[in-house]
């Protein structure tokens, strides 16, 4: 709609402009606005007010919207556009099955996993277990996330090591017992010393710490989705097979007095899919298969991140759909103000008028002059506000960073330019059409015997 | 009936009524008088006797309750509000009591007013055009300076070159003394004299009897009838402006020659 609106108004403007740069009429009325508008200052000053406050705020509330839609979509590409992650779930029906059964079992299996190999657009896929287990050196202690995975964890997840290796191909082949610690986790082992080349114990047996993450901020859940926030500090990775041959499936532990077995093969599986267009598709094969072999038993969940960046584009088109309102308003009650002005400045210059009607000019000469005025107020109110606008996106994260310690990203939104000016423009025709209706409208002989 | 000079303007039983709420004002009550070229008429009268009505309507500014005015040998009186703008800005130059300056416009600016609404093109030729208007009503020095800046005859002077640069077939005046000393009175009179002299048809209203007697005809109205109409013999005695009547004239009568704006009036109207 708003691409539309700009063509419109594009052709708006060479109908007003066109005319105007070629007659000297226009010319002469053109600088006899600027110069009234110089001769009343603080007149004109306030009469555009609103309109230079409604394109302000517009430019500036684009401009912020849009620099957090970046930040979230940046965000999105740190967990990875092309992703598809498959979680298990443990379904809430699960608890009479787990009484008859003793063992509950649910979630994604290995079958699961060899079928989603099968789809042709996936380029890597990494099988994960997350195991919640104390993770011990010597007499320390931290409670951590075993997470059982693939030498392309890293590459998927983007990991960044501090020091050292990630896990390879050669570990899950071999079974090793080795492990990558995150970075908190590496930290409360290791305060003093360097983790690499130590052994950590996890349960009954030791493995050799190869890496170490960096630092790695928290992805955070962003609009509402499934996703949970991730906090890859508190991980410890360990190669797949080892975690298979030495936890086997199930995992028992002890809940409000109660033991509790689980049996799930896979915690979770990332896809990286091929490209963003085959996402989607992806996304439907894998759950038309889970739906398939799942039947009823609701254990798997799927997140698509590319979704969240549609949920995060719809947000902005809200967003910029309330801001187009709130942007109608303000310039709206600007335009009023113009008008008042407008109206005022008729009855001001009543006998301006009939001079020229005397001199011969047409009542659309008189329309003309006075829409041009209104016209030139507005359009310069509204790059005013361009102005003021710009100016506050471009200092306002700095400022609030700074000195109000706030991450507030911004970024100069092209179309509110257009948008803005080009509202302003329509406001001073709009608004300017019945003041210089009503001049034309005045008596010749009347206007010149005004005082 | 052909008159023997050519007729600028005839009014054949003009009749002007105003509404005002429940009264009737009858301002004009048949009136029929013929103008010739290259006249001087003096329109005299109490207030009311319907003289700025008849300078009103002969300017093209309001259309007659009835009755027929010949702008020329066009019936001007059925055209209407754009036609009648056209007419205004071609064929009539007005001159009024308090000038009528706009105060945003310098003096040539002012000059070019009625150019910019015949729609012409302000170029070098109609710049060189006010330039020597403003010459000859002897303001040549003040181009730049706003009205309010000059004196009120000064201001009667732009007015006038103003009223010159479409060179009007008629130029109207409505007490084009009244807001100036006598002194100053009296050049602006000698100029529209000069004018006269240089062939310009000249309507003027005035109340004061030594204004009208710089005119060439002298017609009395009252109660919107005319009154008397004569022949101001006087005018004629009256010694030629020495100074610079001759240049005047001379330059007056130069500054269309060969216009492309200048339209004969009366045969090339749709």
């Amino acid at each position: 709609m708003i691409p539309y609106l700009c063509l419109l108004l594009g052709f708006g403007l060479l109908w007003l402009v066109v005319p105007l740069a070629f007659s000297d009429k226009g010319r002469r009325s053109f600088v006899l606005a600027l110069r009234s508008l110089w001769l009343h200052k603080l007149r004109s000053f306030l009469s555009v007010l609103g309109i230079i406050i409604g394109t302000g705020a517009v430019i500036i509330l684009m401009g912020f919207g849009e620099g957090s839609m970046q930040d979230a979509l940046e965000d999105i590409k740190r967990q990875g556009a092309t992703n598809i992650m498959i979680r298990s779930v443990k379904a809430s029906d699960e608890s009479s099955t787990a009484r008859q059964q003793r063992i509950a079992v649910y979630g994604l299996t290995w079958a699961d996993y060899e079928r989603m190999q099968t789809i042709p657009t996936v380029v890597r896929m990494v099988p994960m277990r997350i195991l919640p287990l104390k993770v011990h050196h010597l007499e320390r202690s931290v409670k951590g996330r075993v997470v059982a995975t693939t030498a392309d964890y890293a590459v998927v997840n983007k990991v960044q090591l501090a020091a050292g290796r990630f896990l390879s191909d050669e570990d899950d082949r071999y079974m090793a017992n080795v492990a990558v610690l995150g970075a908190h986790v590496a930290d409360r082992l290791f305060p003093f010393e360097n983790a690499l080349g130590k052994t950590v114990r996890l349960d009954k047996y030791f493995y050799l710490v190869v890496g170490v993450l960096a630092d790695r901020m928290a992805t955070s859940a962003v609009g509402g989705s499934s996703q949970t926030a991730e906090d890859f500090n508190d991980d410890v990775y360990i190669p797949m097979q080892t975690c298979r041959g030495r936890f086997g499936e199930k995992v028992v532990s002890r809940q409000s007095g109660s033991w509790n077995a689980e049996q799930v093969e896979l915690s979770q599986v990332t896809l990286t899919i091929t490209d963003m267009e085959s996402v989607r598709p992806a996304g439907d094969v894998v759950k038309d298969l889970l739906e398939r072999y799942h039947g009823t038993k609701a254990d798997w969940a799927i997140t698509i991140p590319l979704d969240r960046l549609e949920a995060a584009e719809r947000e902005k088109e809200r967003f910029v759909g309330l801001l187009f309102w709130i942007g109608f308003i303000s310039l709206f009650v600007g335009g009023i103000g113009i008008m008042n002005i407008m109206l005022a400045t008729v009855t001001e210059r009543t006998r301006e008028i009939g001079i020229r009607r005397a001199l011969g000019a047409k009542r659309r000469d008189i329309t003309m002059q006075f829409l041009i005025e209104a016209v030139v107020q507005t359009s310069l109110g509204g790059m005013v506000g361009l102005l003021v606008g710009m100016g506050v996106v471009f200092a306002g994260p700095w400022v609030s960073e700074h000195i109000f310690d706030m991450h507030r990203p911004a970024v100069l939104n092209v179309a509110s330019i257009f948008y803005s000016v080009g509202v302003a423009l329509l406001v001073g025709v709009a608004f300017g059409l019945y003041p210089a209706w009503r001049a034309s409208r005045l008596d010749p002989i009347e206007a010149l015997r005004h005082e | 009936m052909q008159p023997a000079v050519p007729l600028v303007a005839r009014v054949v039983d003009l009749v002007k009524n105003y509404y005002l709420e429940e009264v009737v004002v009858r301002a004009l009550r048949g009136i029929t008088i013929d103008f010739a070229v290259g006249d001087f008429v003096a329109l005299m009268g109490p207030s009311g006797s319907g003289k700025s009505t008849l300078l009103n309507l002969l300017g093209c500014l309001d259309r007659p309750s009835s009755g027929q005015y010949f702008l020329g040998d066009q019936d001007v009186s059925t055209m209407d509000d754009d036609e009648l703008s056209d007419i205004r800005s071609r064929y009539i130059g007005f001159i009024f009591q308090s000038y009528n300056l706009l105060a945003q416009y310098t003096v040539v600016e002012n000059i070019e007013v009625p150019l910019l609404y015949q729609g012409c093109r302000l170029d070098e030729r109609t710049r060189e055009r006010c330039l020597s208007l403003a010459e000859m009503v002897g303001l040549g020095d003040r181009l730049d300076h706003r009205p309010m800046q000059l004196s009120g005859g000064q201001q009667q002077r732009v007015a006038i070159a103003r009223a010159l640069v479409n060179d009007p077939h008629v130029i109207l005046a409505d007490e084009p003394t009244g807001n100036l000393d006598s002194r100053t009175s009296d050049e602006i009179m000698q100029l529209l004299t000069q004018l006269n002299r240089a062939g310009k048809t000249i309507i003027m209203v005035t109340h004061e009897n030594d204004i009208a007697a710089w005119a060439r005809r002298i017609v009395r109205m009252r109660d919107g009838h005319v009154e008397s109409d004569v022949r101001n013999d006087r005018s004629t005695d009256r010694p030629a402006p020495a100074a610079h009547a001759a240049g005047l004239t001379a330059s007056a009568n130069s500054l269309w020659g060969g216009d492309p704006y200048r339209q004969p009036l009366g045969n090339d109207r749709p």
